[in-house]
């Protein structure tokens, strides 16, 4: 079984109405930052999220932890119906489910010590009997981090940006969570920097069993780390797979421009970029049928008005469009 | 990496960074002095006042001061129009001040601050009440209302701070509920959410931290209005009733004898003067060390 399945899962947002509004019965305007999204995650594995900034990504990710309400869909948790629980339930549940942020300046109290941000999961959840014991915990923990002991007492202002998002990860960790949402968690840092922390992600991972959501924009992060990958435009998964068969043998259109784009070492003209037209459309108003034909080279008539569905193109690899019949490959035709 | 090598000195906290911006601005540690100097004078009123505030003596009815003709050194800011001296007057007069300032803003402020953060944090139908009782109580003209309260209920010490309180708190609750908007917005406090805490923890521990600095400098800039209002309103005799000693009545007291005894009322006028521009120019100084984005 699963640890992780998302069912038909959405947050929409709408629009407020003013009086106007109502007055001439005016739609609410609606975004669909997330659509209808179908996903499992296996005990241990790295499923990796990707897609462009405002597709939706960050949204799922709080969305499953219900950071954001869902507006329709279920989350279930190890055979919990994360959707169903109330309050009382859904805080012994956070303790199991976390989240690191991508901002390691934004998500740390500039007014609390270290040891307040990181020991206050163990007071949420009473988990250190004395505050002898909550300082022992989160020492035990930074130091799994890569803190040194004798900075417990200090502010995050006096940290650096690795540093923080150390603190950052070890807050998540205390509470011994099995899954963790990771919300683009390195893409703030230097590169150098960003090494370091994936390196300890996976370090952590092993070593506490745990389970990641890696929510990312960046490719080469994703697919140094991933088991499988999925991948977002404007709220939706369009193709999702184990991550050798997505890095190497992308269907979707959508996919291939993007591995199209990542930067290589080794220019041997393998690939052409494949360049998109336009921008990602408004999720306030999108493009009927599917999502992505308002930029796809490949788009026909039948992309304008039906919404194509997930179908099965390898082992546990699935993807979204009209025209996978045809073994398209923007990547083929560009190579020609 | 060394870890060490990057992180500044440990003792080295924000607030401390803040106080020492503030004690090297000279002149708002000179008025800050003042007002020190204002308090310590009301809190020890009987042992810094010459003579009794209430004593009257008609012998020495509208005495000058006495560095002028016909004045005497031991009453050196002359008296009254019945003989009381003028300088322990302005020493007991200064607790009605103070008190009244600090209580009305304590009291507003504690208001304003959670109306603020409920309004702010909680948003929906509890920002749309807070934020229309706002609007409206802003709607109200400050002192007139004062005035309307204060004949309605009579005069009184409470009455007073009632009468400038229900209205003063809007203005904190307005930088607070501003301030909790963008606050809880932060990753900081979805990450409080993700770890299971409640509504009234984000409230007071993650977010009211990070808002105060505001709400202090406001504070302080506010008491100075308000201790204006409790002068105006003494002066129209709806304050602290006499005989006891309030400045805004003695500046009042003073107005019918104007030409022929100027220092009745100047010297109470010159004490709120001296006090408010204390305040103000010190709460500046506050402001630049606690809250840099609004100085010019």
């Amino acid at each position: 079984m699963s640890l992780l399945k998302v069912e038909g899962l959405s947050k929409h947002y709408e629009g407020r109405r003013g009086i106007f509004d109502r007055l001439t019965g005016a739609k609410h305007t609606v975004v669909r930052a997330v659509n209808e999204i179908n996903l499992t995650v296996e005990k241990g594995e790295i499923l990796g999220l990707i897609g462009e900034s405002g597709c939706g990504k960050s949204t799922l990710g709080r969305a499953i932890l219900r950071l954001h309400e869902p507006t329709r869909g279920e989350v279930t948790f190890d055979g919990t119906e994360v959707t169903a629980l109330d309050a009382a339930a859904l805080k012994a549940m956070r303790r199991r489910m976390q989240i690191i942020f991508q901002d390691p300046y934004a998500c740390l109290n500039p007014r609390r010590t270290v040891a307040e941000i990181v020991g206050l999961p163990l007071k949420l959840h009473g988990l250190a009997a004395n505050d002898a014991e909550l300082r022992e915990k989160v020492a035990a923990i930074c130091a799994k981090v890569g803190l040194k002991p004798g900075q417990i007492d200090r502010y995050p202002h006096q940290f650096s940006g690795g540093q923080r998002q150390r603190i950052g990860i070890a807050r998540a960790l205390i509470s011994h969570p099995e899954f963790i949402v990771c919300d683009e968690p390195v893409s703030a840092l230097d590169v150098s920097i960003q090494a370091q922390i994936i390196a300890l992600l996976l370090e952590l991972k092993r070593e506490m069993g745990l389970t990641y959501l890696f929510i990312s924009h960046d490719i080469s992060v994703i697919g140094y780390l991933a088991d499988r990958v999925a991948v977002m435009y404007l709220g939706e998964i369009v193709e999702m797979g184990p991550v050798e068969q997505i890095l190497a043998n992308p269907r979707h259109p959508y996919t291939q421009s993007l591995m199209s784009a990542v930067p290589e070492v080794d220019h041997a003209g393998r690939n052409k970029r494949i360049r998109l037209a336009g921008d990602l459309p408004s999720p306030l108003n999108p493009p009927k049928g599917c999502k992505f034909h308002t930029r796809c080279p490949l788009a026909i008539d039948a992309c304008r008005s039906q919404q194509p569905g997930a179908e099965t193109v390898g082992p546990g690899h699935t993807a979204a469009c009209h025209r996978l019949a045809e073994n398209l490959s923007l990547l083929d035709e560009t190579q020609a | 990496m060394s870890l060490a090598a990057e992180t500044p000195a440990a003792s080295e906290t924000i607030l401390r960074r803040n106080l020492a911006t503030f004690t090297g601005n000279r002149l708002a540690m000179l008025c800050a002095l003042i007002v020190v100097l204002f308090v310590v004078m009301a809190v020890f009123a009987p042992w810094i006042a010459p003579h009794d505030p209430n004593e009257t003596d008609l012998f020495r009815r509208l005495q000058p001061p006495g560095w002028m003709a016909g004045g005497e050194w031991s009453y050196v800011l002359g008296c009254d129009a019945l003989g009381r001296d003028i300088l322990s007057r302005i020493v007991y007069g200064a607790r009605i001040s103070i008190f009244i300032g600090i209580v009305v803003i304590l009291v507003a402020t504690t208001i304003g601050i959670l109306a603020g953060l409920a309004a702010g944090y909680l948003r929906g139908w509890v920002d749309m009440l807070i934020s229309r009782i706002v609007d409206i109580l802003l709607g109200f003209p400050y002192l007139i209302f004062a005035i309307g309260l204060m004949a309605m209920m009579g005069p009184g010490l409470w009455n007073i701070i009632f009468a400038l309180a229900y209205k003063e708190w809007v203005i904190p609750a307005r930088v607070v509920r501003g301030e909790t908007l963008v606050t809880r917005e932060l990753e900081y406090v979805e990450a409080a959410r993700a770890l299971g805490a409640s509504r009234g923890h984000i409230m007071l521990r993650e977010i009211l931290p990070n808002v105060l600095s505001p709400v202090i400098v406001v504070a302080t800039i506010r008491m100075a209005h308000v201790i204006i209002l409790e002068a105006s309103l003494s002066f129209l005799g709806l304050g602290v009733q006499p005989p006891t000693a309030s400045w805004g009545s003695m500046v009042a007291d003073g107005r019918a004898f104007m030409l022929e005894a100027w220092w009745v009322s100047t010297f109470p006028g010159l004490a709120i003067l001296f006090l408010v521009l204390a305040i103000n120019v010190a709460s500046q100084g506050l402001r630049d060390a606690f809250d840099p984005r609004f100085s010019e």
